[in-house]
């Protein structure tokens, strides 16, 4: 009974989290941006600069009419928003914030296996949308999807495996736990390329290139309205979190921090994975959108190689300490 | 030198960062009225006192959006047997402004100063015909015209100033030279007053130190603004001392008899203020 409680517990506050984080992110990025191109952003809703400009979306996007086009594969079309935004839940259950058993949805083994697996699938429901909706917009957007998704979880899974190799596990709290300050530098290309790539897969300008709304309107979601529209953004916002919590455990050290004391690691982790979040607001601010063809050369010149360079050096390393 | 690889990019960065450091340049419109310099061309305000009906705005009005209609009216001779005389009174005036241009030729051309640019922008319509706004309109925008800026602290002395100080100057020496010497000393201490106000201080537009009484008003009509808009808007009751060309100033020689004939002005409604037009002209020129 009590492990059932404590299940129900961590569940819930994951999903609270889940659902409150992404939001969060979004209003942080109203602002953030506005106030990076020179405007406000939105100052009404809520009363206090807009705050609950988020919750007044949410609101819009519920009174809208869930429309499904006539060629569309109907039960694909209405299942891919699900299949976009569950495995970012999934995730979230499996990164720990804090150093106690308590500070993480479920400690598993295979962490890193189980994150960079389960965040593929993310990617599965674009192109779901984009092959149900019989919209070439959407096609295109879902054929673009696939490409990135190939160019891009390659690299992020080589950075990812060399943080498992100097750390020597792949279990996400064992990495933090063998975490040591002398890692960033020694990682820190690791950090970088696994911090764009997971950026492209989440299709974030500036590698918005699947959704790139100048050239086929807003690919693989063109057709969707309503709660479903809101759902792909969720998982938008909900990548956000999880590739910013992924990047601060595998390679800013998670709770690790110079200051604080034991009980607090876990406002490290928040406090890294903001930071991080920041940043990917940033990029978006500043960078315009890659070309398709730029896209897949950053990945196959640059990325690949770095990370497999990264991972040779932690190789070298890792056999000169021991 | 080849630039370091990736220096653009973090140029960029370093953009958007300072960007979000400055103040954001948004307008908060409805809640904050804008901050309007006094030169805008918001809408046009008719100050009808002034309106002599010369039809000189209709007819210059590139887009002929004025309409005007008015009257003449005889006014019996002012003495036995002299001549009756004729005066043209304002019956419409009208600005369409969804054909106005915002040119300001109308209020450049008006050679009475009855046009005048006001800040005052918020009058959209639903409807394009309710955009022809009538006299009463254009009279209540006149509430709204700020006073001139004022002139820069070296700026030339206005001409209206200059010639009506050297009238001033003319007049109290021709005085001095008729009283006695002996009295010459207590004569120009009141003399002084006379004269317009030194135009040092070109911010105090053309206050009339002494004017004689039945001059007092130069500026017939609502010298008072309404209470409410009485702390903001100057309103028309003082010359704008940055319009050279057309204001008349003070008259400096109301009994010199120099200038007969602004006593039959085009402008016999406003009573109290005869030499209007003509003497702005003799003023600019002397």
């Amino acid at each position: 009974m009590n492990d059932a409680l404590d299940v129900a517990l961590r569940l819930l506050i994951v999903f609270v989290v889940f659902l409150t984080f992404p939001l969060i992110v979004g209003q942080t990025e109203h602002k953030v941006m506005a106030h990076m191109q020179g405007r406000l952003g939105p100052m009404y809703a809520g009363g206090f600069h807009g705050w609950a400009q988020l919750v007044a979306d949410g609101v819009k996007f519920a009174q809208k009419e869930d429309v499904v086009p006539a060629g569309a594969d109907r039960r694909v079309f209405q299942l891919a928003p699900a299949v976009a935004l569950l495995p970012y839940l999934l995730v979230l259950v499996a990164i720990p914030i804090g150093p106690d058993e308590g500070a993480v949805g479920q400690v598993l083994d295979a962490g890193i296996f189980f994150v960079l697996a389960v965040m593929g699938v993310g990617v599965l429901g674009s192109l779901m949308a984009g092959w149900a909706s019989a919209n070439k917009f959407s096609l295109l957007g879902g054929l673009r999807t696939a490409a990135q998704l190939l160019a891009y979880e390659l690299p992020m899974l080589l950075a990812a495996a060399s943080v498992a190799m100097a750390a020597g596990t792949v279990s996400l709290p064992g990495i933090v736990d063998a975490f040591e300050w002398w890692w960033l530098p020694w990682q820190i290309i690791g950090a970088i390329v696994f911090f764009v790539a997971g950026l492209a897969e989440l299709q974030r300008p500036p590698f918005d290139m699947p959704v790139a709304d100048s050239e086929i309107i807003f690919g693989a979601y063109t057709e969707y309205t309503g709660l479903r529209f809101a759902l792909f953004l969720l998982a938008e916002y909900a990548g956000i979190i999880v590739l910013c919590g992924l990047t601060t455990v595998l390679f800013l050290g998670g709770w690790h921090g110079p200051w604080g004391a034991d009980g607090l690691g876990w406002v490290w982790t928040l406090l890294k994975s903001a930071v991080l979040a920041f940043i990917v607001i940033w990029l978006r601010v500043t960078y315009p959108r890659l070309r398709e063809d730029q896209l897949q050369k950053l990945s196959w010149t640059l990325l690949v190689p770095l990370s497999l360079a990264q991972i040779a050096l932690t190789g070298i390393v890792k056999v000169v300490i021991q | 030198m080849a630039p370091i690889p990736g220096s653009g990019l973090a140029k960029g960065l370093a953009v958007t960062l300072r960007t979000m450091t400055k103040k954001s340049v948004t307008e908060q419109y409805p809640d904050v009225q804008p901050d309007l310099p006094p030169r805008t061309r918001g809408v046009i305000g008719l100050f009808e006192e002034n309106c002599t009906v010369c039809m000189l705005c209709a007819r210059e009005c590139p887009d002929w959006c004025i309409y005007i209609d008015s009257h003449k009216e005889t006014i019996p001779a002012a003495t036995p047997g002299g001549r009756e005389r004729s005066r043209n009174v304002l019956d419409r005036f009208a600005i369409d402004f969804a054909l106005c241009m915002y040119c300001g030729i109308c209020i450049e051309v008006c050679p009475f100063d009855a046009l005048f640019w006001s800040p005052e922008f918020e009058y959209a319509e639903t409807d394009i015909h309710e955009l022809t706004h009538e006299r009463d309109k254009l009279r209540e925008w006149m509430w709204t015209v700020p006073a001139p800026p004022a002139l820069d602290p070296g700026a030339e002395e206005p001409k209206e100033l200059a010639a009506a100080r050297k009238t001033a100057e003319k007049l109290a020496a021709t005085q001095a030279a008729q009283t006695t010497p002996a009295s010459q000393a207590a004569q120009t201490a009141p003399a002084a007053p006379t004269a317009p106000t030194a135009p040092t201080a070109p911010t105090a537009p053309v206050e009339q130190p002494e004017p004689p009484a039945d001059r007092a008003d130069t500026r017939p009509g609502p010298t008072e603004p309404p209470a409410d808009r009485a702390d903001t808007r100057p309103g028309p009751t003082e010359p704008p001392a940055g319009r050279t060309d057309a204001k008349p100033g003070p008259n400096p020689e109301p009994e010199s008899g120099s200038n007969p004939e602004s006593e039959s002005g085009p402008n016999p409604e406003s009573g109290p203020n005869p030499g209007h037009g003509p003497t702005a002209s003799e003023g600019g020129a002397s």
